[in-house]
Parts: C-alpha cells; sequence; structure tokens
C-alpha cells in the first residue's frame, strides 16, 4: 500500500539529482571563477603583492592599500566622485529617456518597424570597445566646439540656457539638465536594452483597461499616471539595476581605467584591487538602497 | 440600413456642429501629435544613425578632403585607400577568421551551458534552489572588473590543487592562451553570462508542467525530455541569447584584452589603431611624420565601420529575433 508514496519520493529525488546535474556547470564555474577570485581579491586589498618570475608572494599590510588610494594617489578620489555623480544623473536620464521612448514607440504609426530597429541599433552600436573610441573622437569634439561657438546667440537652447541661468534659482541642477541634453547621444546609445525591457511590459497591458478609462472619462495623461505607470512599475526596478551595472562596465569608465592601469602598467595589484573594492562597494551600497526604496513603490497586481 | 447610410453622409462640419466644437478639437489635437512624434522621431532616429553614416562619407574621403571646408559629406575625391590601409593596420583578413572563430565557439559555449544551467532553475525542485539562484543574481551584479585582478593571477599560476605543481614542478602559465576563457565560459562566468541564465530561465517557466508529465507518461526520460521537447520549445529565446552573445563577444575589450592579449582580435586591434598608424606611415614612405588628428580620426572611423559591417548585416537579418527575445521571456521581478 506503501509503495505509490515512496515511489514519487523516488521520482522528487531523482529529479533533485537531476536538477543538481543541470545547474552543476553554473556551481563550478561559480566556486572556482567568482567565489575563489572574489575572496582572493579582497584579500589581496590589504596585501603587498609581489610578482615573480614563477610564483607571487602577499604580505599582510593592513589598510595600507586603502590608505594609498585616498591620501596619497592624486587622482583617484576626484575620479571616483565626478564617475559616481555621472553614473547618477545619466542612469536617472536614461530611465526617463527610455520610458518616454518605449511609450511613443507602443503606439501605432507607419514606419513604425523601422524606426524601432533604428533605436535597438544602440544594443550593437555601443557595446564594448565601440563606446570608448566613440567617446574620445577629438575631431567631433572640435567641430562640436566650434558650431557651439558660431551659433551662439542664435539658437533656441542657447537662449533658454541664458533665461533659466539668469534666473539663479537652483543654478547647479539646471547645469546638468543641460549636459544631459547636450549629451543626449550618449543616453540614447545607452539606452536600447532598457526600451526593449518597456516595450515588453507595455505590450502586456490589456488594451481594454485604457478603453475603460477613456469611457469613464479618464485624459490620456491620468491614465498614465494610473494605469501605464503601476502596471510596469516592476519593470522600472529592473531596468535601474541593469542600467547602473551596465554604467560600471562601460569602456569609457575613468575609474576601471585608472585601476586598469595601476594593475598593467605599474603592476600594483595590491592597490588596484582595494580600488575596486572601494569603486564596488559604493556602487553596490548605492544599487541597494535605491533599490530598496524603488521597490516600496513597485506595485504588483497578483 | 438607411438610416446607416444617412449618419455617413452628415458632413464633418456638421458633425463638428453638434458635437459644440468637440470633433474638431479632437482632430486637431490628433494631428498635432502625429507632427510632434514623427518630428522627435526623426530628429533622435537622425542622432543615431548620423555617426555611422558620417563615418561612411569620411572613410571614402582622401587626406585633402578632410580639410576642404566645402567638402561636408560628398567627396571630391572618392578613395578606397582608406579601407586599404585600415585592412593592413588592423591585420583585418587574420582578425576577422580570429574574430569570427572565437565569437562563434565562445558564444556557442556559452549559451549551450547557458541553456542547460537556465532549464535546471526553471523546471526542477532541489534543495537550495533559491540560494544558488541568487548566486546567478549576484554574478549579474558583480562587474567582472572587481575579480580581473585577481584572475588575472590564477590564470598566470594556474592549478588545480596542485596536482600541476607535483607534476611539472611549477604551476602553469596559462596567460595568452585562449584556454581560460573557454573554461570561464564553460562555467557560466563568461561576459553577461548571469543575465542568460536569467533570461533562459524566465522562458522555460512560462512552458506549462502538462507537457513534462505528458513526457513522463509517455515514457520519456528527464534528460530525453528536455532534448526533443524543451529545446525546440525553447527555440526563439536560445537563438536570441546566442546572437547577442555573438555580438556582445565580437565587441567585447575587456575580456579579449584580459585573456586573448596575444590572438589578433579586431576588437583589441581597433584599440590600438590610432597608435600605429604613425609607425605604419613610416615603414611604409619611410619618413617620420606625424599624422593629423583629422587623418587619425578618418581611419579609426573606417575602422569602426569594418567593425561593425559583419554585426549590422547580421542586425539587418535577424532584426527580430534581437528584438522580440526579451519581450517572449517576460521579464518580472
Amino acid at each position: 500500500m506503501n509503495k505509490p508514496k515512496t515511489k514519487y519520493v523516488g521520482l522528487e529525488k531523482r529529479k533533485a539529482i537531476a536538477g543538481y546535474l543541470f545547474i552543476s556547470p553554473f556551481i563550478l564555474g561559480f566556486l572556482l571563477f567568482m567565489v575563489k577570485p572574489f575572496f582572493q581579491s579582497l584579500y589581496m586589498s590589504f596585501c603587498n603583492v609581489e610578482l615573480g618570475a614563477a610564483t607571487f608572494k602577499m604580505h599582510f599590510t593592513k589598510l595600507e592599500n586603502y590608505y594609498f588610494c585616498f591620501r596619497i594617489d592624486p587622482e583617484y578620489t576626484s575620479l571616483l566622485g565626478t564617475e559616481i555623480t555621472r553614473m547618477i544623473i545619466y542612469s536617472l536620464a536614461i530611465i526617463v529617456f527610455s520610458f518616454f521612448i518605449a511609450l511613443i514607440l507602443n503606439q501605432k504609426f507607419k514606419g513604425r518597424a523601422l524606426v524601432r530597429a533604428v533605436f535597438f541599433l544602440p544594443v550593437i552600436l555601443s557595446s564594448g570597445v565601440m563606446l570608448g573610441l566613440e567617446s574620445n573622437n577629438q575631431l567631433i569634439a572640435a567641430l562640436q566646439q566650434s558650431i557651439e561657438d558660431t551659433t551662439s546667440g542664435v539658437s533656441v537652447t542657447d537662449a533658454l540656457q541664458t533665461i533659466l541661468r539668469t534666473t539663479g534659482v537652483g543654478v547647479k541642477a539646471y547645469e546638468k539638465v543641460f549636459e544631459i541634453i547636450d549629451n543626449i547621444y550618449d543616453v540614447a546609445l545607452a539606452s536600447g536594452i532598457q526600451i526593449i525591457i518597456f516595450l515588453s511590459g507595455l505590450q502586456t497591458i490589456p488594451r481594454s483597461m485604457y478603453e475603460a478609462a477613456d469611457i469613464e472619462g479618464c485624459t490620456a495623461w491620468e491614465s498614465l499616471w494610473k494605469i501605464t505607470f503601476p502596471s510596469i512599475s516592476s519593470l522600472f526596478l529592473v531596468n535601474w539595476i541593469y542600467t547602473v551595472i551596465d554604467f560600471c562596465m562601460r569602456s569609457d569608465n575613468k575609474v576601471i581605467d585608472k585601476i586598469q592601469v595601476i594593475m598593467i602598467d605599474n603592476l600594483n595589484y595590491g592597490a588596484a584591487s582595494a580600488m575596486t573594492w572601494i569603486y564596488f562597494l559604493i556602487v553596490i551600497a548605492f544599487v541597494g538602497i535605491t533599490s530598496f526604496f524603488i521597490s516600496k513603490g513597485v506595485y504588483y497586481n497578483d | 440600413m438607411t438610416k446607416n447610410k444617412n449618419i455617413q453622409q452628415v458632413s464633418f462640419w456638421e458633425r463638428n456642429r453638434k458635437s459644440e466644437g468637440y470633433l474638431l478639437k479632437k482632430k486637431i489635437m490628433e494631428i498635432a501629435v502625429v507632427i510632434c512624434r514623427f518630428i522627435l522621431l526623426f530628429g533622435l532616429c537622425f542622432l543615431i544613425l548620423q555617426p555611422i553614416l558620417n563615418k561612411i562619407s569620411v572613410s571614402f574621403m582622401t587626406e585633402p578632403d578632410l580639410f576642404n571646408p566645402i567638402v561636408i559629406s560628398i567627396p571630391v575625391h572618392f578613395t578606397t585607400d582608406n579601407y586599404r590601409v585600415t585592412a593592413e593596420i588592423m591585420n583585418y583578413s587574420k582578425g576577422i577568421v580570429n574574430s569570427l572563430v572565437i565569437s562563434f565557439t565562445v558564444s556557442l559555449l556559452q549559451i549551450a551551458v547557458c541553456t542547460i544551467v537556465g532549464y535546471g532553475f526553471a523546471r526542477f525542485k532541489f534543495p537550495l534552489k533559491n540560494f544558488w539562484f541568487a548566486c546567478v543574481m549576484l554574478v549579474i551584479l558583480i562587474p567582472p572588473q572587481v575579480i580581473s585582478n585577481s584572475l588575472f593571477i590564477h590564470f598566470r599560476f594556474f592549478d588545480v590543487f596542485g596536482i600541476i605543481k607535483a607534476i611539472r614542478g611549477e604551476a602553469l602559465n596559462l596567460r595568452g592562451l585562449p584556454i581560460p576563457y573557454y573554461m570561464m565560459s564553460a562555467g557560466c562566468m563568461g561576459l553577461k553570462n548571469g543575465l542568460y541564465i536569467y533570461m533562459i530561465r524566465q522562458f522555460f517557466r512560462n512552458i506549462p508542467n502538462d507537457m513534462e508529465e505528458a513526457a513522463y507518461v509517455d515514457g520519456c526520460g528527464t534528460f530525453k525530455t528536455f532534448f526533443t521537447i524543451m529545446l525546440p520549445e525553447g527555440k526563439p529565446i536560445i537563438t536570441s541569447c546566442f546572437l547577442f552573445s555573438f555580438v556582445w563577444q565580437w565587441t567585447d575589450g575587456f575580456y579579449s584584452k584580459m585573456f586573448l592579449g596575444t590572438t589578433t582580435l579586431l576588437s583589441t586591434s581597433i584599440a590600438r589603431l590610432v597608435d600605429s598608424i604613425g609607425a605604419y606611415i613610416q615603414r611604409v614612405q619611410g619618413i617620420k611624420t606625424t599624422v593629423s588628428v583629422a587623418y587619425s580620426n578618418c581611419i579609426l572611423g573606417t575602422g569602426t565601420l569594418m567593425l561593425v559591417a559583419p554585426l549590422l548585416v547580421l542586425y539587418l537579418f535577424a532584426q527580430r529575433q534581437f528584438v522580440e527575445s526579451i519581450s517572449s521571456s517576460g521579464i518580472k521581478m
């Protein structure tokens, strides 16, 4: 009589074993190439690493490397500051931009397929080494400068900028907005994946919801805030985390450049580890805190 | 029937008058939205495409054209010399073969392993499953830069529990060989592999349970179910993950620089392109010259075009797979 039950347990056990077999490559890789290097690099950040011809030695030196990062190295702290403010501002801009574009691309109009194809093109164009090449293109920078010089006083944006500057309220905030508008190309390039994610969320909202709201006398603006926003609020969290992390791995990130120089050119592995760890901890803390606040505002339908 | 016809014959203005101007207002609003949307989208599309178009036109110019203020987009002296020079500096024919082989094999391996792991996470119940999935999240979150210096040493002095040292007397130096990267790919630790696992898991989770049960009742084992039923089901997500992996591997600079430094790849040789122009010209002409900024940018632009050209062709043919993949996986949190 007991037979069916034991057999079920047997199946469950077999399935558990099969499951472990399926994920075993990940477990192996995770332990060998993630956990071990992770703790080793943490340990290295407290050490003075000496590279020999066939061996390497580590001397424990307490917080010396961290002291080096903050107090001795002339560039690191300022680079860290600029890079993190840039990260915050750009991530915000990318989220707003991609949400806006996804809203537009979700509408029906002629040539939509073409426009979508163009907007997802940055997924290819801004990946890997391409970004770094684009950003240090001196010719473009020189051209931009000359255009700005010749058109100052003529262009609408310049006039707007002067008006807003003279009002004198929150000048710093305006400057950041101007900076983003000037660099809208960078923002557009970095938001390919985010647009796809938002778009996939927008497509799951049933049309009937908007129709019902329309009949009840809801304006388009109201239904944006009351229907669209709550329905895809969870995607804001996903996109936010993706954007911040993606920003850390961009090839034009100056902190990473600095670390590469310290590691490969100066062969100072200890200091390089310490620098990476400081940067990593700040970013993770930032992601953690912001995600906590965003997740409080996320609305779950089910 | 007749009544219906009557309604249609009432003119627009008549209907507008009856609705007290509401209809006209609505129509004007609609047209305004269409115009604004067109301007906005046209501008943004132009913004994204303009650098490529610009690079294409510049790549056909001779050096005098670059300094000619009259020439903006159509070159006076049409030339394909830039392509020849760039190809020679970048060692293009060798680089493209290497890039193709490495990108193809690496992404094939990565996606094969990620599919297996993603399927495991989606369809099986086992102890500590949530813990391991949290580890996948951690892999997505930890930038590879954090562990890069340690990995550097790890593969410089490679050893498995001291076995190799016992046999050879010293640890293996695997730096500069592609083997470490293949090993990492086989362990799901390659470029953005956490993301692929996550996407594939999301996809497989949405497949109804009945299929598996039916297969089990018909006497299909776990592995046979995976290969004959689930893999064909998951074709769209696997293809698109493969495409992403291929493209990102193609342009990746970080892992390529770290593990494949000695292999001629397009992505690593383009980073050195500007620095090698001077040396190249000196070698060819025998005179030491300084390269003008405009010319080096022209060469760099041409190199960039040559780097992305294969990807653009791929994108043209497989654009649907790129875009629809993520939609179909239904990412949620």
